[in-house]
């Protein structure tokens, strides 16, 4: 019966070829627009570490004064000093600070340029933190922090780049003219959104291919290439930039359960007061601890263009549907002389709903066709309202196309559900009377 | 025209009234609040830099593995080099320029005091070279002096005792228009900044919402910053922007090769610099167009279908009218005035709805407030694309014969 109701929904879609298309077309730009955004919304919204992200949290402590916070909320990064106290604190399972900074590497092939690498300064614990997996070698040791040793641990990329892919694990590489040994070679890893750093990086980038010791770019004196925020001037030179009230510091914390993460902001509190005590801060401890998902949130990753146009969109669809509404009943209600017929000759009100829920979702997934085709073009041409660094995470894959069918065919039942039930309604006798 | 039968017809039609007025009411809320993303994404961009923006070339510059202070002997040798060029007018080095996206923003105050914040600005630092470079307009005083210009660490940098500013500064420091000679503190500054020249127009680095209420602040400091990253300015001839795109970084690497020059962004012609700042607004701008206009449609569609539907349902009513007497012309007016009446109860529906919509927006994002023009302006639009929707089933309907009354009654 089903195929049957099939063909009869094909061939009275050939019947009202304008109608019909009217249909289709509102169907298919109303999925196809909100497919569109919605995969752009998928790719900015995405949690990049799902198995982690409840363990690790963004550290916050506010030094400044609070008219100089935005709201109240603590900022988003922290300064030397604190970050320092929180390292040797040691208090959680694993934790790093981190920022970015900007080396060249220098290839022992002099005809070469300098080549330039995504970097960051961060401790050891990091890799195992974030599940940054290796291709050859490991994540340098806390002794090696501790050290301040030149060690380093490079991307694939670069590893490709500099030694042809083979294990340069134990080899040295020139970074702005000093020489560093390699521990590892991590193999593909490119979060998105960039979880760890969204206020340097805007949530969205090119993978990092370089790490070092924190302890040892702090002894090289190399400033952050991301942001410096200072609520006063620092004075000259290092040492009183690093020591002052600038914030510069992103802070990880990896706290497996939520006692630990009690305690951990125990721990925090405890130490705002001791600092308020000891005059640094005139304020009450304000802090702050993050995980993943609140943090992307709190650093409003995914774009506003991002959640405005998915919002017109799905206003768009809504106004389609309510369109097709309309047009399918106008339809329905055009046949019912035949579905006069059909009750009068026996056919339940069953028989009525089933045969035009079909019929509308052949309407349907003919519009879903057509989104398809239209969230095709148009995740192709989503660059030119993104970024290019988010637009290329926007893709059409398969659960996308699954996703644009099954929203175009529920969408028009939904939409279906009144006219069929007019349809249904039909009075057999009245239609057979008139004519 | 008798509207009390038009009334009592359309409650027949439930359904379809409903329908109709609520696609009105949603597509005016969705195009109203799209028009107000346009103009917003739109109105900027066509905003001038304040500098000449043919002929001008941007070069992104890290030097490697050298020291801060050794920045100042790089750099000169770096700018001799570029200013000696066969097709190069000028050449500068800055720490950002207009619609770069980053650079320096500070507060700045006429009095020493820190608390009050008289206007937000950006500081870009650069050198005797700028104006020239840059293509700036100098309306009031004089351009730095090359005595005046030195190098300085940024996380050292306090005050200078010169200063050139915009005019939109100078006139939001001193309203009388009595800047130039007078003094200015920008945030962390210990000592006066006197202002010595007044440019007509010089665009912050940020095309951003938030820095639009300082869009045209700027303070140039006869400054350059030491540290490995900063910009090359190059004013060119005539003609000779094209090849110096090519010719200038294969210069700098041949004056000393220890630098990267970023693969993206880069090099830069200004033309694509404008291009790249604006391009999400624009995109965003036509993405919103395409969706009003695909909307617009999409609800005549729907309005012809369902009047057809109507006009199809209706032809013996119609027939009887005609044989009683109406003519051709009632009959269209009759389908006319419907349009009008459900139109006018979607459009009121519909302006409630869009700015409620605009109200949510507004304090979810950076949005404007809707103004009643706009929301004006789509009622009227709406309400005439109904009439013009409506008019060729009407005319079907006012071409239905009186005969048609006595068939199959």
């Amino acid at each position: 019966m089903f195929a049957y109701y099939f063909q009869l929904g094909l061939r009275s879609l050939r019947r009202n070829p304008i109608l019909t298309a009217l249909m289709v077309m509102a169907i298919g730009f109303g999925v196809g627009a909100s497919m569109i955004t919605y995969s752009v919304f998928r790719a900015t919204s995405n949690n990049p570490i799902p198995q982690k992200s409840g363990q690790l949290y963004a550290v916050q402590i506010a030094n400044w004064k609070t008219d100089d916070l935005d709201k109240g909320e603590p900022p988003s990064a922290l300064t030397y000093t604190d970050a320092m106290a929180f390292m040797q604190a040691h208090k959680a399972k694993r934790q790093t600070a981190l920022y970015p900074i900007a080396p060249s590497v220098i290839p022992a092939d002099a005809s070469r340029l300098p080549i330039e690498e995504n970097s960051y300064a961060w401790y050891g614990d990091a890799f195992a933190m974030f599940d940054i997996p290796f291709l050859y070698g490991g994540a340098w040791t806390q002794a090696q922090d501790d050290a301040h040793a030149a060690v380093v641990v490079i991307g694939r990329k670069l590893n490709d780049k500099l030694f042809n892919g083979a294990n340069s694990v134990g080899k040295t590489i020139d970074l702005d003219g000093h020489d560093y040994r390699i521990t590892g070679v991590i193999d593909e890893w490119n979060p998105q959104p960039l979880f760890f750093d969204p206020v340097n990086t805007g949530g969205f980038g090119d993978p990092i291919g370089l790490f070092i010791p924190f302890t040892r770019a702090v002894d090289l004196q190399m400033s952050t290439a991301g942001n410096n925020n200072c609520n006063d001037t620092p004075g000259p030179g290092w040492s009183n930039w690093i020591h002052s009230e600038c914030i510069w510091i992103e802070y990880w914390a990896e706290l497996p359960t939520t006692a630990d993460a009690d305690a951990y902001k125990r721990w925090l509190t405890g130490y705002a007061a001791e600092q308020q005590r000891a005059g640094r801060f005139k304020w009450a401890p304000n802090v702050r601890l993050r995980n993943v998902t609140d943090w992307l949130d709190f650093n409003k990753v995914v774009p506003p263009e991002s959640k405005i146009s998915l919002l017109v969109s799905l206003g768009f669809l809504l106004i389609c549907l309510v369109n097709t509404i309309g047009l399918l009943l106008a339809k329905f209600m055009r046949r019912a002389p035949e579905i006069g017929v059909r009750r009068a000759l026996g056919a339940s009100r069953r028989e009525i709903y089933v045969q035009f829920l079909v019929e509308a979702g052949t309407v349907g997934l003919t519009g879903g066709v057509l989104g398809l085709l239209l969230t095709g073009v148009g995740v192709l041409g989503v660059g030119w309202v993104f970024d290019e660094q988010i637009a290329r995470l926007a893709t059409l894959d398969a659960s996308l196309v699954l996703l644009t069918l099954i929203a175009a065919v529920l969408a028009t039942l939904l939409a279906a559900f009144y006219p069929t039930w007019r349809a249904a309604q039909v009075q057999p006798a009245w239609q057979l009377k008139s004519n | 025209m008798q509207i009390k039968p038009i009334l009592a017809a359309l409650k027949r039609h439930k359904a379809g009234t409903v329908l109709i007025a609520l696609q009105i009411a949603l597509t005016l809320a969705i195009v109203c609040n799209a028009l107000i993303i346009i103009r917003q994404r739109t109105e900027h961009l066509s905003r001038p830099t304040g500098m000449i923006e043919t002929d001008l070339l941007t070069v992104a510059n890290r030097w490697v593995g050298v020291d801060e202070k050794a920045t100042p002997s790089l750099g000169k040798t770096d700018l001799e080099a570029l200013r000696g060029m066969p097709g190069v007018v000028d050449a500068t080095y800055a720490n950002s320029y207009p619609l770069r996206g980053g650079g320096w923003s500070t507060s700045v105050n006429i009095t020493p005091e820190k608390k009050k914040e008289m206007a937000h600005t950006t500081l870009y630092f650069s050198d005797d070279h700028a104006l020239a470079t840059m293509g700036l307009k100098l309306v009031g005083g004089r351009n730095f002096r090359p005595d005046e210009i030195d190098w300085v660490d940024p996380k050292a940098f306090d005050t200078t005792p010169v200063v050139i500013v915009s005019k939109a500064l100078a006139d939001k420091l001193y309203p009388d228009g009595s800047a130039l000679g007078k003094v200015l503190y920008h945030s962390g500054a210990t000592k006066p900044s006197t202002i010595i020249g007044i440019v007509e127009r010089l665009q912050v680095p940020w095309t951003g919402t938030w820095a639009g209420n300082f869009a045209e602040n700027a303070i140039l400091i006869p400054r350059l910053l030491t540290g490995n990253f900063g910009s090359y300015l190059v004013r060119t001839q005539p003609g000779q922007l094209e090849r110096l795109t090519k010719a200038a970084p294969a210069l700098l690497f041949k004056t000393n090769r220890m630098r990267v020059i970023p693969d993206e962004r880069g090099v830069r012609t200004f033309a694509q610099v404008r291009e790249q700042a604006y391009k999400s607004d624009r995109g965003m701008a036509v993405l919103m167009g395409v969706v009003c206009a695909v909307l617009l449609a999409i609800t005549a569609a729907g309005i012809v279908g369902l009047t057809s539907f109507w006009v199809g349902q209706r032809r013996k009513q119609i027939g009887v009218r005609r044989a009683l007497g109406a003519t051709r012309h009632d009959i269209l007016s009759y389908f006319l005035t419907e349009n009008l009446l459900i139109g006018a109860g979607g459009v009121i529906v519909g302006a409630v709805l869009a700015i409620g919509m605009n109200l949510w927006l507004v304090s979810h994002f950076e949005m404007e407030r809707l103004s009643l023009l706009y929301v004006a302006a789509g009622v009227v639009a709406l309400l005439l694309l109904g009439q013009g929707a409506v008019l060729a089933p009407a005319m079907k309907a006012s071409r239905v014969p009186p005969v048609e009354a006595t068939r199959s009654v």
